[in-house]
């Protein structure tokens, strides 16, 4: 169907306000004008007048709905020369780091004969509180000097400078579908929808998706963001590269305790438990508030992982329980990770697009930084757009490479990068080789690693009775099945149950039901008039699923079993968007090698917490 | 009616309804924990205003809308970046306080003092819009100590529904108890509407819009004047917030009088 559209002409489209887009944000409007204000980077669409620089932003508002982090900080201060970190909310240097290996104090995680001998391992250093405090941290793993930081408060902090400039524009609560494409020239993108049923269709108020034109499209809409994924649709992930490795990670903001001794600065990270691949973090900002949680990776060959009723398995571990009991909930987050970092890379520059940010595969899966290198390749490419328009020349696939790649190649985003490239492949093959290979690939510089077995994540979960083989019957697997399909209750309470792992006992402020996670931390919301933006793409294959692994994963626990069986059912109104559902399905999409039967596309609402 | 009408709408921003709100005693008197953290949103009830407002605008022609915003200047700058995607307006930005404890006296001279300085404004066209109450700063009285300070003397409360004829004079529809409607003749501008709800949806987010009010809006926070509202002159016994009691359930299809029944049981237990 033609339908009539609305087009708006602007030179800069941005799409997302992460890390990445601030940064490159943050250069462009730094050199758009002189001290004079005579204009020295001069539009195309308004002659006379600076570039005009837009971006759009899916969430509510900007720094809605990210994280809590550890930088080094060194992009940020090359920006801000002699930074403060009290001027960012919720920002404090960093001023100790542990890592505690915890031991498993109710013998339920899943602890193979490696693991159980790494558990005796570290027991000769000595164990207090079922948890061993390593006494050596790896230079690769350090952030010395570095900083804490809330990404939400930082992504404000930053935004309000932008907005005050008057230089460039974020709107946020606008959720951008897919890039325009013509002749394999992106000239821009459009806006989703608005004023239609869930189904898309158009209803009361309908207006159509705006498109917004522009010479060059830049995507910083994260690892699972829709603009990201049609252009690798479209022209497809360079050769060798892939995007099988994942985690979700998912946190509270805690209030901590009056007598709490943990100090601003305080950085915390753990393995071993609640399963032993299971990473987590605790890092304590200013004023007795800290962020904490765990990742949950795709290699966590668990048909029934949720990372909810991990998380708070792992809160109550009594090495961590010690700092948070009395403490109260103030937000709560989750967002999917790209773990596979370099190996993910897509294509990063073509006929007027570039990609930035986490997207772009500039995580660094050794060191565990994102934000930092997020926010160097947005100045990179501000960078080379600065040097593009001051000689007029156009924003083509070879001028993008001639100066956006080119200083990526040579930075040292990509150095580091290409030393952690295979670092993580161990994982793969289980935590042992993984972390034997993250160790050898750090320690040599990325001259040594431990090989991997890549596998489509759909292709690593086991069926259910391979998993709970001489734990749980055949019989009684089934009947737990048949049982949570006839009353819509999702798998994994009563097979982690079976196994013996320990109800929650909620006491309201930070042991409490996953629903009121949402509500009292999360704050989720979303607008009317807005598509459903999870699609389960082959009804049938849904219905043959047996863990439905989508239910359980979900952050939100928007995605629910249908009572009676049959495909699961997606409530908007409680998605935070964290695209978890899309790696976390058993079954991949017919024709399409890429992609599992879960569809993830561009929405409206989420998250209304900046504390994240 | 000829000419149209000038439409001041009087809103500004509270704290997101989803966030938890504690009470803190702050420098200036009792605050909220967090305040400048917290999301915040454009006022549910002056929001209903802006977008009538704008609504009666494009049906007039000749009319204009602004909007008189007291804020931190920061706060409503982000702010801004939410609203100005609906409607058509032109910001007057004053940077002091938006915090609820603030003193609605204060609130509302230094609202009409910035009104009355607004260049061009028709004060014989003037229709002076605001929510009949404020999610946060006040019990229903700023609009109409406004409206005094501005020598209007038609107020309005509780607006639902405005219906303007061609010779300017308007009929309107306010809430009044019982579910019933107060109708009212008024022979024209100027007038105080202080909306309920309105009839009207929240506008969608379009770009083009957002993009024309930001020609003005970014201009009007440069040049905001510093307010001195909320700094003493009132002091308050205690504040407090409502206990909350949560017990949260997901349920189906149950029908509205069981789910009222269990309301009413839970109250009165």
């Amino acid at each position: 169907m033609n339908i009539d559209r609305q087009t708006m002409e602007v030179d800069i489209a941005c799409v997302g306000f992460g890390p990445a887009t601030a940064g490159f944000m943050y250069t462009l409007s730094q050199a758009m004008t002189a001290e004079d204000g005579s204009v020295l980077l001069e539009s195309k669409v308004m002659p006379g007048m600076p570039l005009q620089v837009v971006c759009y932003e899916r969430a509510d508002d900007i720094g809605f709905g990210v994280s809590g982090v550890v930088t080094r900080g060194k992009a940020l201060r090359e920006s801000f020369p002699g930074l403060d970190p009290a001027q960012i909310p919720m920002a404090a240097p960093v001023n100790e780091e542990q890592v505690l290996y915890l031991k498993d104090p109710l013998g339920k995680s899943r602890r193979n004969s490696g693991v159980r001998m790494l558990d005796r391992l570290f027991g000769l250093l000595g164990t207090s509180d079922h948890a061993v405090k390593l006494p050596y941290i790896p230079p690769f793993l350090c952030k010395k000097n570095g900083l804490v930081l809330s990404i939400g408060q930082f992504s404000q902090w930053i935004g309000n400078q932008l907005m005050g400039s008057g230089l460039v524009q974020v709107w946020p609560g606008m959720p951008v579908s897919e890039p325009l494409l013509e002749e394999g020239r992106v000239v821009g993108i459009r806006l989703v929808d608005q004023g239609v049923e869930l189904d898309g269709t158009a209803g009361p108020g309908y207006m159509p998706g705006m498109d917004i034109r522009a010479d060059l499209t830049v995507v910083g809409d994260g690892p699972v963001g829709p603009v990201g994924q049609k252009l690798d649709e479209h022209f497809g992930l360079p050769d060798g590269n892939h995007q099988d490795e994942w985690a979700g990670g998912m946190k509270f903001v805690v209030e901590l305790p009056e007598d709490c001794t943990l100090q601003p600065g305080f950085v915390l990270h753990t393995l071993g438990y609640p399963e032993p691949e299971i990473f987590g973090f605790l890092y304590v900002f200013p004023d007795r508030v800290a962020a904490l949680g765990i990742f949950v990776p795709s290699w966590l060959d668990s048909p029934v992982r949720s990372t909810y009723r991990l998380l708070q398995h792992w809160m109550q571990h009594p090495a961590i329980w010690k700092y948070l009991k009395g403490g109260t909930l103030r937000s709560w987050g989750a967002k999917s990770l790209q773990e596979s970092g370099q190996r993910g890379e897509p294509v990063l520059a073509g006929d007027g697009f570039a990609r930035i940010g986490e997207g772009s595969g500039s995580t660094n899966v050794l060191t565990g930084s994102g934000l930092d290198e997020a926010w160097a390749t947005g100045v990179q490419l501000a960078e080379g757009v600065i040097d593009l328009v001051k000689a007029g020349e156009p924003f083509t696939r070879a001028n993008l490479e001639r100066t956006y790649l080119a200083r990526r190649r040579s930075s040292w985003v990509e150095a580091d990068a290409k030393i952690a490239k295979r670092s993580r492949d161990g994982f793969t093959r289980g935590m042992i080789p993984g972390l034997f290979g993250m160790g050898l690939s750090g320690m040599s510089g990325g001259r040594f690693n431990v090989g991997g077995v890549f596998r489509r994540p759909w292709e690593r979960i086991p069926a259910l009775k391979d998993y709970f083989r001489d734990q749980i019957p055949e019989q009684e697997i089934d009947s737990i099945v048949e049982d949570c399909r006839q009353h819509g209750k999702p798998l994994f309470e009563p097979l982690m149950d079976k196994l013996g792992w320990p109800p929650i006992e909620y006491d309201g402020q930070l042991l409490i039901s996953h629903q009121d996670a949402l509500l009292i931390g999360g704050k989720v919301q979303a607008a009317h008039g807005f598509a459903d933006h999870v699609r389960f793409v082959d009804p049938d294959a849904c219905n043959k699923c047996e863990s439905q692994i989508c239910v359980a994963m979900c952050s939100g626990q928007a995605i629910t079993v249908s009572e009676g069986g049959g495909m699961p059912e997606f409530d908007r109104e409680k998605c935070i968007h964290c695209g978890i559902c899309m790696w976390n399905c058993t079954t991949g999409r017919a024709g399409d090698s890429l992609r599992s039967n879960v569809s993830f596309d561009a929405g409206s609402g989420g998250l209304h917490s900046a504390e994240n | 009616m000829s000419g149209g009408f000038h439409i001041v709408v009087c809103g500004s921003l509270v704290p997101d309804p989803l966030q938890t709100l504690e009470p803190i005693e702050g420098p200036n008197g009792p605050a909220l924990k967090n305040e400048m953290m917290l999301p915040a949103v454009l006022d549910p009830w002056a929001g209903h205003a802006l977008f009538e407002a704008a609504h009666l605008a494009k049906n007039v022609p000749g009319s204009k809308v602004w909007l008189v915003s007291l804020g931190p200047k920061a706060k409503l700058q982000q702010l801004m970046m939410s609203i100005a995607q609906k409607v058509s307006f032109e910001l007057v930005a004053i940077d002091g306080s938006a915090g609820g404890f603030t003193d609605p006296f204060d609130v509302a001279a230094t609202l009409a003092e910035a009104i009355s300085k607004i260049e061009g404004l028709d004060r014989s066209r003037l229709l002076l819009f605001g929510g009949c109450a404020s999610a946060s700063r006040d019990s229903g009285v700023t609009m109409q100590m406004i409206a005094e300070r501005l020598d209007i003397v038609d107020q309005f409360l509780a607006v639902d529904k405005l219906t303007v004829s061609d010779d300017g004079s308007m009929e309107i529809l306010e809430r009044i108890e019982a579910g019933r409607y107060q109708v009212s003749g008024c022979d024209g501008a100027p007038a105080m509407l202080g909306w309920a709800t309105g009839s009207l949806p929240e506008p969608p987010n379009n770009p083009q819009v957002g993009m024309m009010n930001m020609r003005t809006v970014m201009p009007a926070l440069q040049k905001a004047q510093a307010a001195q509202v909320g700094v003493g002159g009132l002091s308050y016994a205690a504040v407090e917030l409502p206990k909350q009691r949560r017990e949260t359930r997901v349920v189906k299809d149950t029908p509205a009088a069981e789910i009222a029944q269990e309301i009413v049981d839970w109250l009165k237990a």
